[in-house]
């Protein structure tokens, strides 16, 4: 299909609904009328420039489709390019929050986000009056673009080793856009006084908490706990409003009830229990290992139904199998 | 009749005239206007060190007193310019060094200093007062020692995340017992501890000091007796705030930040302990700028601080603060101007999911003066950006960053191409935008038609095709600094508005499709511009039609740059492909 061609099939598509978006198909689209309005104003506007010096493309004075091409054969080939190298594995995590399956169930493929040049827009540039500021118009031949190298640095330079598990993501370059001096002082602040144990500072260390029923995540710095006793009893303090509604509950409203000893009850074993994601993936009981490895593996904890628990697996090295460790 | 001023009469006049916006145009009446206001110019500031070169700035204002530079690219500060690319500090020093050694002051922003450069300071500038280091590399702790030994009337010496060689805390040490005039000392990026002793002689004999912006090191004791040394403070920044300290050693701290009668901005709190957050409360009503950007505070302990902030203008705060932090700062800080919310995990994953689109649509609605917004955010709705967007039609910078590349709105899983939309058109003195999240092409019309008061624009991860760059490059009027990355446009709409790069001071664009051909041919056309192609993988050859990694393209008057690493092309380094001569100055 020459790019005119892929480009007429695109108008009458209309916009966004051509996006694939990773399982999401509920993005309404701009109309195509809308769409074709857009590139009509613009056409208005843009031919109106026809009349100013602008720098244009050599040597077409006429609606040379050899120029169109080159314009736009350009972005048009890096159809085959995935423009986002993370669109697989999000999917793949098991995600409680579901805006984070919105999010990344939207990330589309460069290929769709190419469709849509209209031809609105190829005969507009095509109609331009090329012209340099000099008035000189060289002559030169058109190349045909290869497919580029447009892979995102980050794509690159990211080190995917296969056996990182599916919930790694590949690391953007210089994404969020937080500055570097900002990303390692935080990597230093040491919440736990480290020096005194002649351990190198440690930054903060957040994972998420979830809770099942719970209708959102918190988030807890595992750094500023010292052992399992303390994390118990910060987290029960956190969703000991979830509890209620639970099967086993007394019903009563969210509002009244702070009780601690319930949560507390219910995380030592009668209704749920606290499980973790370790760094390979799986998820396991908390309290086998001791306190330091532990948070050197937690990616995420997860307060657990017990019943969703049977199963799980207990840390395979025999350490201390004592559940107790929780209720210290 | 002659009807001229006498030049006497006209430099009176120009001494009035402080704007440099306004001196630009004063100088461009007439020949006289112009030659009286170079003369009197003495603040001077160079935006790119690359559009002009020191030696003509000597030249043309004979009268510098005080120097402001910026070097690399903004885009410099997430790791997207490669070490080496440039922005070296010494070219200018040593240009006035030797033809305008009554400078003052200097400050330098993302620029390469080199312990030579503060040696040479320090030796050829007799009345050197300020030295103003913003997110710069390159020096060590000796180059601090130079300039602390040399220069006798030092009033400010600000590191501000800077990355420095720190070879110890010595360098403290060198500022002179005669040094008597400090007005500011911000040494809050360093990591190694001072002598104590040497910062409390300092403080002691610096009646003027007014900030003072300790690191890390300085412990909660020492800060103790430092406030004791200087109650006169407006601005501190402390050290750690974790030590341990007993009963006795808190309730003396608590009484001397009662004393702190002047202080209006407070920073650093590393480590910040809740136990110790009361302290703060009796500076509280005075703050007009807090700075809590480092300290991981929960929100609940938040609340009860920013709750006593009543006439706070700045806050900088990370996303631990939550929605509900942010709904406490609606209802007590009514005098908001700036609120900048940072993330507290590194990446996407980590994101504060207590805080959401809602924590800034609070305070939107409530704070009346809120003119500036820096809001990192897991996600975002239209209808939030709308509601901002009519409640605060004053916003004059607004930065949102949805950290998830392309996250549509997370309720209607439309594009936030509308809710931009509602913020151009409404905020009719917007000066600085930076968008995120899912945006088509629509959203840049939008921007285009409305945006024209947008100075700089900072795009990542948007759009569909050329339309969108074509839309801002068209639309703009005001547009000055333009940086893109990762967005689907190749070179169609840079070049058929080339001609609007003249007009910018610069333009980044990184990971889009630009190629090589486009990049000759916009040198070949336009020398009044730099055109670099950035690759740190350089190829063996390129291709007209392959595209390029990073380009920056800036206007100037020097011509192209001498000191370029390997990895920068321009059309000058490789004759055989174009342009016969070199614009040099």
């Amino acid at each position: 299909m020459s790019p005119e061609e892929k480009l007429q099939s695109n108008v009458s598509d209309g916009g966004l609904k051509e996006h694939n978006y990773l399982g999401l198909s509920d993005c309404s689209s701009v109309g195509s009328s809308n769409l074709s309005g857009l590139a009509d104003d613009d056409k208005a506007t843009i031919s109106l420039k026809a009349t100013e010096l602008t720098l244009g493309l050599p040597g077409s004075q006429s609606p040379a489709r050899d120029n169109t091409e080159l314009n736009l054969l350009g972005p048009a080939k890096l159809d085959e390019k995935p423009f986002f190298p993370l669109l697989p594995s999000k999917d793949e995590i098991s995600c409680s929050s579901s805006q984070k399956n919105l999010a990344s169930g939207n990330k589309r493929g460069f290929s769709d986000t190419m469709d849509k040049f209209s031809e609105a827009k190829v005969s507009v540039y095509a109609e331009k009056n090329w012209m340099f500021p000099e008035a000189v118009v060289a002559n030169q031949s058109v190349v045909k673009k290869e497919v580029p190298q447009n892979i995102p640095k980050g794509k690159q330079s990211t080190t995917n080793n296969s056996s990182s598990p599916p919930a790694a993501k590949a690391q953007i370059v210089g994404w969020p856009p937080v500055r570097s001096y900002r990303k390692n002082t935080l990597a230093t602040t040491c919440k736990n006084s480290d020096e005194v144990d002649g351990k190198p500072g440690s930054g903060p260390l957040f994972v998420k908490v979830s809770m099942d029923g719970a209708p959102y995540l918190r988030k807890v710095d595992l750094r500023s706990y010292n052992n399992y006793g303390e994390l118990s009893s910060a987290l029960e303090k956190m969703f000991s409003t979830f509890t209620l509604g639970q099967p086993g509950s007394s019903g009563a409203t969210g509002k009244d009830v702070r009780n601690e000893t319930r949560l507390k009850d219910l995380l030592n074993g009668k209704d749920y229990v606290l499980t973790y994601e370790d760094k390979d993936g799986d998820w396991m009981l908390v309290g086998d290992f001791s306190w330091e490895i532990f948070i050197g593996v937690c990616k995420k904890l997860k307060i657990m139904k017990g019943s969703d628990a049977i199963g799980l697996a207990a840390a395979p090295a025999p350490r201390t199998m004592e559940k107790s460790k929780m209720r210290a | 009749m002659d009807l001229r001023l006498p030049s006497k009469v006209l430099e009176h006049i120009f001494s009035f005239v402080d704007s440099n916006e306004d001196r630009n145009s004063v100088s461009l009446v007439c020949k006289s206007w112009f030659e009286t206001e170079r003369l009197t110019r003495k603040r001077v500031f160079v935006r790119n060190c690359y559009a002009v070169t020191p030696a003509a700035v000597a030249r043309r204002f004979p009268g510098m007193r005080s120097l402001t530079l910026k070097g690399k690219p903004h885009f410099a500060d997430y790791n997207l310019v490669p070490d080496g690319w440039g922005g070296y500090a010494w070219p200018w020093i040593e240009a006035m060094a030797e033809k305008s050694p009554s400078l003052e002051e200097l400050r330098l922003k993302r620029m390469v200093v080199t312990d030579e450069c503060l040696e040479k300071i320090a030796a050829s500038f007799k009345d050197f007062k300020v030295l103003v280091l913003t997110s710069c590399e390159g020096f060590s702790t000796d180059g601090l020692a130079a300039i602390a030994v040399a220069c006798r009337n030092l009033t400010e010496l600000e590191l501000r995340e800077c990355i420095v060689e720190d070879l110890g805390g010595d360098w403290l040490s060198y500022f002179p017992e005669t040094l008597t005039s400090l007005v500011s000392l911000d040494f809050s990026c360093l990591d190694s501890e001072v002598k104590l002793s040497d910062l409390e002689r300092l403080v002691s004999r610096s009646p003027n000091l007014k900030s003072l912006k300790l690191n890390r090191a300085v412990s909660l004791d020492a800060l103790g007796s430092l406030l004791r040394l200087a109650p006169q403070l407006v601005e501190l920044g402390t050290g750690s705030f974790s030590d341990k300290l007993d009963q006795e050693a808190v309730s003396k701290l608590a009484q001397v930040f009662t004393e702190l009668k002047e202080l209006k901005s407070l920073s650093g709190l590393w480590d910040v302990l809740p136990e110790y957050i009361p302290l703060l409360y009796s500076v509280c009503p005075g703050l007009t700028s807090l700075n809590l950007s480092y300290a991981t505070v929960q929100m609940p302990d938040l609340v009860e601080l920013l709750s006593r902030c009543s006439n706070l203008q700045k806050l900088w705060v990370m996303d631990l603060i939550e929605d509900k932090g942010l709904e406490a700062v609606a209802s007590s800080c009514k005098e908001l101007r700036e609120l900048r919310v940072f993330p507290s995990g590194a990446d996407v994953d980590e994101t504060n999911v207590a805080m959401t689109e809602q924590g800034l649509v609070s305070v939107s609605e409530a704070c009346p003066n809120l003119e500036s917004v820096l809001y990192f955010c897991a996600q975002f709705t239209n209808a939030a950006l709308a509601t901002i967007a009519k409640t605060r039609p004053n916003l004059k910078c607004f930065r949102l960053c949805v950290i998830e590349p392309f996250a549509p709105d997370h309720k209607t899983h439309q594009p936030l191409d509308e809710g931009f939309k509602a913020i151009v058109e409404s905020c009719k003195d917007l000066q600085r935008l930076s968008v995120s999240g899912l945006l088509t092409d629509k959203a840049f019309e939008y921007i285009g038609t409305h945006g024209k008061k947008l100075r700089m624009l900072s795009i990542a991860f948007a759009g569909d095709s050329d339309l969108m760059l074509h839309h801002l490059l068209s639309g703009c009027e005001s547009l000055n600094k333009l940086e893109i990355r990762d967005c689907p446009f190749g070179d169609t709409a840079l070049l058929e508005n080339a001609a609007k790069l003249e007009t910018m001071r610069s333009l980044w664009m990184s990971s889009c499709g630009v190629s090589f051909g486009a990049c000759k041919l916009m040198s070949e056309k336009m020398p009044k511009l730099n055109v670099e192609v950035i690759d740190e993988h350089t190829p063996e050859t390129r291709p007209d039609s392959s595209a390029v990694e990073k380009i920056y393209i800036y206007r100037t008057l020097a011509g192209p740059r001498l000191d370029m690493p390997e990895f920068v092309w321009t059309i000058h380094k490789n004759p055989e492909i174009g342009v016969s001569h070199l614009a040099i100055e």
